[in-house]
C-alpha cells in the first residue's frame, strides 16, 4: 500500500532509489559510531572526499571511457582556488566555495578544449601533460601557491544558512558539510547519468563514432562532461583545504591522480554508480587497518588491486552483483540471456 | 535534379589513391547499388560521402546543398543515415536503447538532464516499432551483444532506419546473412523505399539486381559502369565476374 500517489512515487523514483538511500542513511549517521567501531572522525571527512572526488573521476573514466590519469591537479587546483579566494575575495565559505568550484571548472574547460578530439591513449597522455603542467606552475609559482610549503592557514569559515550559522571548526560538524555536499552531487549525478546526457555519454564510451553519426557532437559531450568532472573535483578540493587547513602541493602529483583511478577500479566503477563509493571505503579501510601493522601496506594494497584486476576486473561491485544473483536476490528482469552481463551502473 | 550527387571525388590514403574520379548520382526515391571487387574503394567513398573523411577533390551535394568535407554529425542531421560493413552496435546497451538513441526526438532532447528515456513513452514505442520492423519484436531487452549475427545485422541497420533519414546508404547489409535473412532484408528494403532514397553496397548480386533501379560499378576508385541492371547485365566486367548470369 503506498502512500503517494503514483505520479508521485514514479517522480521521485527518477530522483532517488534505495541504494542511495542507504548511503544516505549509513553516512549521514557516521559520526556517531565511527568511534564505536574503533574508527576516527577525520576519517569520516576524508572518505567523504575522495568519494566526491572518485565519482567526478568516474564520470570519465566509467560513464565516458575517457581515461583522465591526471585528475589529482584539479583537486590540488581546487583548494588553492578556495584558499586563494578566501585570503583575497571575501572570507565567507560560499563565495569561496564558488571561487574553488570556478575556477577549476574553467582551467577544467580550458584542458578540455585542448584534448577532447582526443581518445584513448591520446587523451591519456594529454592529461598527464596538462596535470603536469599545472603541478609544476604550482611548485614554481610561490607567491600564489607558497610553494613546497603549501598555502597556509585556510580557515574553516563558518557556514552561514541565513537564519541560523555553524562552525566546522570540529570534525564532526566539518563532515556534516561534506556529507551535504555528497548527497547533492550523489542526487544531481545520479540525474545527470540517467538522463539523455548520460545515456549518450556512456554510448560514446563504447562507440564514438557511431554517436557521430548519430548526429551527437561528440566533442561537445566529451568537453562538458569533463569540464563538469573538473567543477565537482574543485568542490572535492575546497573541502580537502578545509579538511587540512591548508593547500598542499602533494595532491598534485600523479600519484594521487593514480591512487584515485585504483579507487575507482577497485570499487568497480565501470559496472556500477556506486563502484567508487565503495572503492575509496576500502581503500581508507585497508590504510587504516592494514597500515596499523605494516608501514608497506600500500605495497598490499597494489598486490590486492593486482588480484582483483586478474580475478575481478569488475571490483567490488561485481563481487557484490554475483553475491546478488547467487542468492537469487536480482530481480527478474525480462532479460532472456542469461549470459547478458548488466549495462554499466545497473539501475539499482 | 538528383536527390544526392557527387562530382569528381578523388581520396588518397598517403600515396595510395583509393578514389581516383567518382562522379555519382542517387535520384530521390530510388534504390541505387553500387558493386565492385573487393579493394575497390566502395566503403572509402561512402566514408567521404558521409562524412568521415574529407574529399582531396570533389564535391558532394544533398538536395542542392554543398555537403562536401562537413564532420559526420551535420551531415546526419542533413537527414543522411548509414549502416557499416564492420558491425558497430553499442554493445552495452539493449536492441532497444540502440535505437532509441538514433530517434531524432532523443537528439533533441541530448542535453536535458531532467528527462528519463526509460520513462519516455513516446521514444520507447517508436524505437520498439522500429525494432518490429526489423524483426527484433520481443528482443528490446536483450542487449546487442547478445543477439546473434542476423539479429546484430537487422540492429545494425535499424539504427540507421530510426534516425528516420531521407537518404540511407548501406554497407554490404546482407554479409554473412543466410537465404531467409536476405530475404526479410529485402522485403524490408522494399517497404521502405518509398520514403528514403537508399543507396546500397553489395556483393550478392541477386540482392541487388532484384532490388536496385541502378548500379554503379567501382574499380580501381573510378566508376568504370554504371547504368539500369538490365544494361548493366550486358557488361563486360559484370559479365566476366560471372555474376551477369543473375540478373
Ligand atoms: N583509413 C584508411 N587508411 C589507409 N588506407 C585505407 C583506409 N581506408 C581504406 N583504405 C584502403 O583503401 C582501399 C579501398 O578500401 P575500401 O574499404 O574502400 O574497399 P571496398 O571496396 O569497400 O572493399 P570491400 O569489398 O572489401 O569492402 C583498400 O586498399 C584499403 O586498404
Ligand atoms: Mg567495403
Amino acid at each position: 500500500m503506498s502512500i503517494l500517489p503514483q505520479a508521485l512515487s514514479a517522480r521521485l523514483a527518477n530522483w532517488f532509489t534505495a541504494p542511495m538511500l542507504v548511503s544516505f542513511l549509513v553516512f549521514g549517521t557516521m559520526p556517531f559510531w565511527i568511534d564505536a567501531v574503533g574508527l576516527y572522525q577525520y576519517l569520516g571527512v576524508e572518505v567523504m572526499i575522495w568519494v566526491i572526488f572518485a565519482l567526478a573521476v568516474n564520470l570519465l573514466l566509467g560513464y565516458t571511457g575517457l581515461p583522465s590519469f591526471g585528475h589529482g591537479a584539479f583537486l590540488g587546483i581546487g583548494a588553492y582556488a578556495y584558499g586563494l579566494t578566501q585570503f583575497n575575495v571575501a572570507a565567507n565559505l560560499w563565495i569561496s566555495l564558488l571561487g574553488a568550484v570556478v575556477v577549476t571548472a574553467a582551467l577544467g574547460g580550458l584542458v578540455a578544449a585542448l584534448i577532447s578530439h582526443r581518445r584513448g591513449i591520446y587523451f591519456a597522455l594529454m592529461t598527464i601533460a596538462c596535470a603536469q603542467i599545472f603541478y609544476f606552475v604550482a611548485s614554481k609559482w610561490t607567491d600564489m601557491t607558497g610553494g613546497e610549503d603549501g598555502l597556509l592557514n585556510i580557515l574553516r569559515l563558518p557556514v552561514d544558512l541565513g537564519l541560523t550559522e555553524f562552525s566546522i571548526k570540529s570534525n564532526f560538524n566539518l563532515y556534516y558539510l561534506c556529507f551535504a555536499a555528497y548527497v547533492i552531487i550523489v542526487v544531481l549525478m545520479w540525474r545527470l547519468v540517467h538522463s539523455p546526457f548520460g545515456q549518450i555519454i556512456r554510448a560514446i564510451k563504447q562507440n564514438d563514432s557511431r554517436v557521430a553519426f548519430l548526429g551527437y557532437n561528440v566533442w561537445l559531450y566529451k568537453w562538458l562532461i569533463f569540464t563538469l568532472s573538473c567543477a565537482i573535483s574543485g568542490l572535492a578540493g575546497a573541502l580537502f583545504a578545509m579538511a587540512q587547513e591548508g593547500a598542499y602541493i602533494n595532491i598534485m602529483s600523479l600519484q594521487w591522480s593514480g591512487i584515485v583511478i585504483l579507487m575507482v577500479l577497485i570499487g568497480g566503477g565501470f559496472i556500477n554508480f556506486w563502484g567508487p563509493v565503495l572503492g575509496v571505503i576500502f581503500y581508507f579501510l585497508a590504510r587504516d587497518i592494514l597500515g596499523a601493522y605494516t608501514d608497506t601496506w600500500l605495497l598490499w594494497f597494489g598486490l590486492i588491486f593486482v588480484i582483483m584486476v586478474m580475478f575481478k576486473p569488475e571490483g567490488l561491485a561485481g563481487i557484490w552483483h554475483d553475491a546478488q544473483s547467487m542468492f537469487g536476490r536480482r530481480k527478474a528482469k525480462p532479460q532472456p540471456d542469461p549470459s547478458a552481463k548488466p549495462s554499466h551502473a545497473g539501475g539499482d | 535534379m538528383a536527390l544526392f550527387e557527387a562530382h569528381h571525388l578523388h581520396k588518397r590514403f598517403a600515396d595510395q589513391v583509393v578514389l581516383e574520379d567518382i562522379t555519382l548520382s542517387f535520384e530521390v526515391n530510388q534504390i541505387s547499388g553500387i558493386m565492385g571487387p573487393n579493394g575497390a574503394g566502395k566503403t572509402t567513398c561512402f566514408n567521404v560521402l558521409t562524412g568521415r573523411y574529407r574529399p582531396d577533390r570533389g564535391k558532394v551535394l544533398f538536395d542542392g546543398q554543398d555537403i562536401t568535407g562537413l564532420p559526420p554529425r551535420k551531415i546526419a542531421r542533413h537527414g543522411i543515415a548509414r549502416s557499416f560493413q564492420m558491425m558497430n552496435l553499442f554493445d552495452e546497451y539493449t536492441a532497444l536503447e540502440n535505437i532509441v538513441l538514433a530517434l531524432p526526438e532523443v537528439r533533441a532532447k541530448g542535453f536535458s538532464v531532467l528527462h528519463d528515456l526509460a520513462h519516455d513513452g513516446s521514444a520507447q514505442d517508436r524505437g520498439a516499432a522500429v525494432l518490429a520492423r526489423i524483426g527484433l519484436a520481443g528482443r528490446e531487452h536483450t542487449l546487442s551483444s547478445a543477439l546473434s549475427y542476423g539479429q546484430r545485422r537487422a540492429l545494425e541497420i535499424g539504427i540507421a532506419l530510426a534516425a528516420e533519414p531521407r537518404m540511407l546508404f548501406l554497407d554490404e547489409p546482407t554479409s554473412g546473412l543466410g537465404t531467409d535473412a536476405t530475404a526479410t532484408l529485402a522485403a524490408l528494403i522494399q517497404e521502405i523505399r518509398k520514403s528514403v532514397t537508399i543507396v546500397i553496397i553489395e556483393h550478392d548480386m541477386k540482392f541487388l539486381f532484384d532490388l536496385a533501379d541502378r548500379i554503379a560499378v567501382i574499380h580501381w576508385g573510378q566508376v568504370i559502369a554504371q547504368g539500369s541492371p538490365e544494361a548493366l547485365g550486358e557488361n563486360e566486367w559484370v559479365r566476366a565476374s560471372n555474376l551477369g548470369a543473375l540478373a
